[in-house]
């Protein structure tokens, strides 16, 4: 156990730390669960990509630098520190990339990863449908096949950034006979192809940004199918695994918004000195949770190095990093009491240095979706109690 | 950078819990209670033999010279198997108490002594921790701070008056004593001491928080109503994949504080506050969770349950209770009372020094 880093891993901070702090937009933009902001968003993800940075893991020859897991800590601490913007192809970059990279043909990766990486093409993610949710092997939407393609029938639902990405990955049911997860098929499809129409939902915060999608007859190519057909569900696992296990919520996003707490509990606390005297361990223990969350990652990250896999304790982390965001903000809006009403657009009302009161608004309307997407809480705890504990499933 | 233990630490650790699965059953443990001072000074030498006393004495004065990264995994089992024997004083705390105080003829008086099983040292915590002394009755010697300093008594010396406590295996004593030039035996950092016996107690915790989640996994699977095993219900799988949750992240906690006590990093009094403060909120969750999943049976005396639920609560007050730890890190993080620093991620403004 060295908890240190090496000179090669200061020196690589170093030039993260350096090339964003000169290139990080100076105000914040617009979300990227509006059309302004999607392409301000892409933008952004243009520039990151010409310096090299989009995806720092990633092998060069598909836009990444080679770095291994324990860089590309570094530099999404980096990241969380410079403020820069939400990753508007998380989809594609965090979940999907890694699943071509494991399970793609050399074709493949090399028609959709260096896309992927400049945010040339923005993916959205489409497992869910209305009666599929947690039930994900429910699956009803078809892909069957006729010559040398897929005929696409039925319905996706909740695709984050749906309304403006290029396309969908999903699982379609490619055997009429069968049921539950047998008889899946991975596929990639353009949004933009016959047949396929996207219907934008408005979110909780009234942004039109997840997407029902239908597909009615609409054709793609056997060759955009990943893996083997029928082994759809294996293939998803895998994302899964990666999503809740390590690269959809870094650490380094929870400690950011721990350290923004702190200063905002210290401003509160010298502008109202009879604060509730609670708040104050509540405060310090969120960010002893964020802590505790980045020393879990590393912990893994380096049994990973060594040549570990992800299994079910990726479940553990979806629900500690969850949970521990919702009570992050909980908290953030009690310390700004009436202030904690006020939409981002609001002039500001002194509410602090640290983020506006509208940023926590915002920040809790959708933390608060944490314990729902990436597999409910309530399946992750499922999954600990029957495949890390090994209680009985009947 | 490497958050991993090597395959010696891995193996050293299954020793010890083999060693203590042999020895030291929860028969043994309850055998124990039913003695006058609690203690097995024939079992003591036997965990001698294994290294675990003298672990972080020095070779030169017979031990394994070994450091906290070693010795949390042992203590992990300790707390595994409920171990009633004073290891956290002498082993955990004395032994680099006594290397600190750097006196020389001390340490070749006791070190040796200690690492060959023939000696057991308590320790006090100082007044604002803990007005008890933990096993003052079968020490050889005692440590107890006074004023700054470190006084090495005589237990012939002092008066010891028994306090009987809810853990049978805890046994604790208020000490009469009076400090004098003749006992001073040095100065030392206080926060030194009271991290080393918390951080002991935080990887105790873990093992005393696997042990409850085994016991009740096992008995919830056994255990039929309604026809059917009730860990098959999904009231009782929440309640412990939640024990799970807050027993794993506590564990990354309680690994990095061993190693800021082991490297005497910046952070350490912070980082050690963290782990006993998260540890012994898993463990004392997982003791009340375990209850309610064994039902009436777990409200015996007879069941083996409360061996652990009793350990979970005096060892989360031991050295340091809860409230105590987490005010210190309250003070830290929002105050800047103590150092306190992330790991790897720095907010703007703050320059990141190494997290060592
Ligand atoms: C912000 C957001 C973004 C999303 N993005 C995407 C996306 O990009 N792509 C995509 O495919 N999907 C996406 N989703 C959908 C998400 O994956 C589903 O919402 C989720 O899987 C739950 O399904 P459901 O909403 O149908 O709820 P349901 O499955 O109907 O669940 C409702 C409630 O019942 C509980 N429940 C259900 N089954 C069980 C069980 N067996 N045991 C105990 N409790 C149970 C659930 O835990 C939940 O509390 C997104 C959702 C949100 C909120």
């Amino acid at each position: 156990m060295e908890l240190v880093y090496t000179p090669q891993q200061e020196a690589f901070r170093k030039e993260v730390r350096a090339w964003l702090e000169a290139n990080v937009p100076a105000e914040p933009l617009s979300s990227f669960d509006t059309a302004d902001g999607f392409e301000a968003h892409r933008g952004w993800e243009k520039k990151l990509h010409a310096g090299g940075w989009a995806m720092v893991p990633w092998p060069v020859e598909y836009g990444g630098r080679g770095a291994d897991l324990l860089e590309w800590l570094i530099f999404e601490e980096e990241y969380y520190r410079a403020g820069a913007p939400g990753r508007v192809n998380q989809n594609g970059i965090f979940l999907l990339g890694p699943t071509i990279m494991e399970v793609g043909t050399p074709g493949q990766k090399a028609r959709y990863l260096p896309k992927m990486a400049s945010s040339e093409e923005v993916w959205a993610q489409g497992w869910s449908e209305p009666n599929a949710g947690s039930d994900m092997a429910n699956i009803q939407a078809t892909a069957f096949r006729d010559g040398d393609h897929y005929v696409l029938n039925g319905q996706k639902t909740w695709a984050s950034r749906g309304a403006y990405a290029h396309w969908l990955f999903g699982m379609f049911r490619s055997d009429p006979d069968s049921s539950r997860h047998h008889g899946l098929t991975f596929l990639l499809a353009p949004l933009d192809a016959p047949g396929i129409t996207v219907r934008p939902i408005q979110k909780l915060n009234g942004k039109a940004a997840f997407a029902e999608i239908f597909f009615d007859d609409a054709r793609v190519p056997v060759e955009n199918r990943l893996g083997e057909e029928g082994e759809g569900w294996k293939v998803a696992m895998a994302t899964a695994g990666f999503e809740r296990g390590l690269m959809l919520r870094s650490p380094a996003r929870f400690q950011s918004t721990a350290h923004k707490l702190v200063a905002l509990y210290r401003e509160t606390a010298a502008r109202e000195p009879a604060l509730d005297p609670g708040l104050r361990e509540r405060v310090a223990t969120c960010w002893v949770e964020a802590e505790a969350y980045a020393l879990n990652t590393y912990q893994t990250v380096s049994r990973l190095l060594a040549g570990g896999r992800i299994g079910a304790e990726a479940s553990l982390n979806k629900i500690f990093w969850s949970e521990l965001d919702v009570a992050m903000h909980e908290i953030a809006l009690e310390l700004l009491g009436p202030r904690g009403e006020l939409l981002a657009s609001a002039p500001a009302l002194g509410a602090g240095g640290v983020g506006g009161a509208g940023d926590w608004l915002d920040g809790y309307l959708f933390a608060l979706s944490g314990p729902i997407y990436a597999g409910t809480n309530e399946i992750q705890r499922n999954i600990i109690a029957e495949r890390i504990l090994g209680l009985p499933r009947k | 950078m490497e958050f991993l233990f090597s395959e010696d630490q891995r193996m050293l650790q299954k020793t010890v819990r083999d060693f203590l699965e042999g020895e030291c059953p929860v028969e043994a443990v309850r055998a124990r209670w039913e003695t006058e001072s609690g203690r097995s000074l024939e079992f003591w030498k036997k965990l001698a033999e294994i290294g675990v006393p003298g672990l972080l004495v020095p070779e030169a004065h017979g031990g394994l010279g070994m450091d906290e990264l070693d010795l949390v995994l042992v203590l992990e089992e300790c707390g595994r198997a409920a171990l009633p024997e004073p290891v956290i004083a002498t082993a955990a705390v004395a032994v680099p108490l006594l290397c600190e105080l750097g006196d020389t003829e001390l340490q070749e008086a006791w070190l040796p002594r200690i690492a060959a099983g023939d000696a057991i040292v308590a320790v006090g915590a100082g007044s604002s921790i803990s007005p008890f002394v933990a096993d003052a009755h079968v020490a050889d010697l005692l440590l107890l701070p006074d004023g700054g300093a470190i006084h090495a008594v005589d237990p012939a010396a002092v008066s010891l008056t028994a306090q009987p406590a809810n853990d049978p295996s805890q046994k604790l004593f208020t000490v009469d004593w009076t400090p004098g030039p003749g006992t001073r035996v040095g100065t030392a950092d206080d926060a030194a001491s009271i991290d080393r016996g918390a951080l002991a107690c935080a990887a105790q915790q873990l093992g005393v928080g696997d042990r409850l989640i085994e016991m009740s996994v096992a008995y919830a699977t056994q255990r039929k109503q309604f026809g059917v095993p009730i860990g098959s219900f999904q009231a009782v799988k929440h309640q412990l994949a939640n024990c799970a949750v807050k027993v794993e992240y506590a564990r990354s906690l309680v690994y990095r504080a061993a190693h800021s006590v082991a490297r005497a990093t910046r952070c350490r009094s912070v980082d050690v506050s963290m782990a006993k403060a998260q540890a012994s909120q898993a463990a004392v969750f997982a003791a009340k969770t375990a209850l309610q999943v064994h039902g009436a049976i777990g409200y015996t005396w007879e069941q083996d349950l409360h061996v652990w639920m009793r350990r979970a609560w005096s060892l989360e007050r031991a050295w340091g209770s809860s409230t105590w730890h987490r005010r210190r890190i309250a003070d830290a993080v929002i105050d800047g009372a103590l150092p306190a620093e992330s790991f790897g991620y720095s907010a703007p403004g703050a320059p990141r020094a190494a997290p060592a």
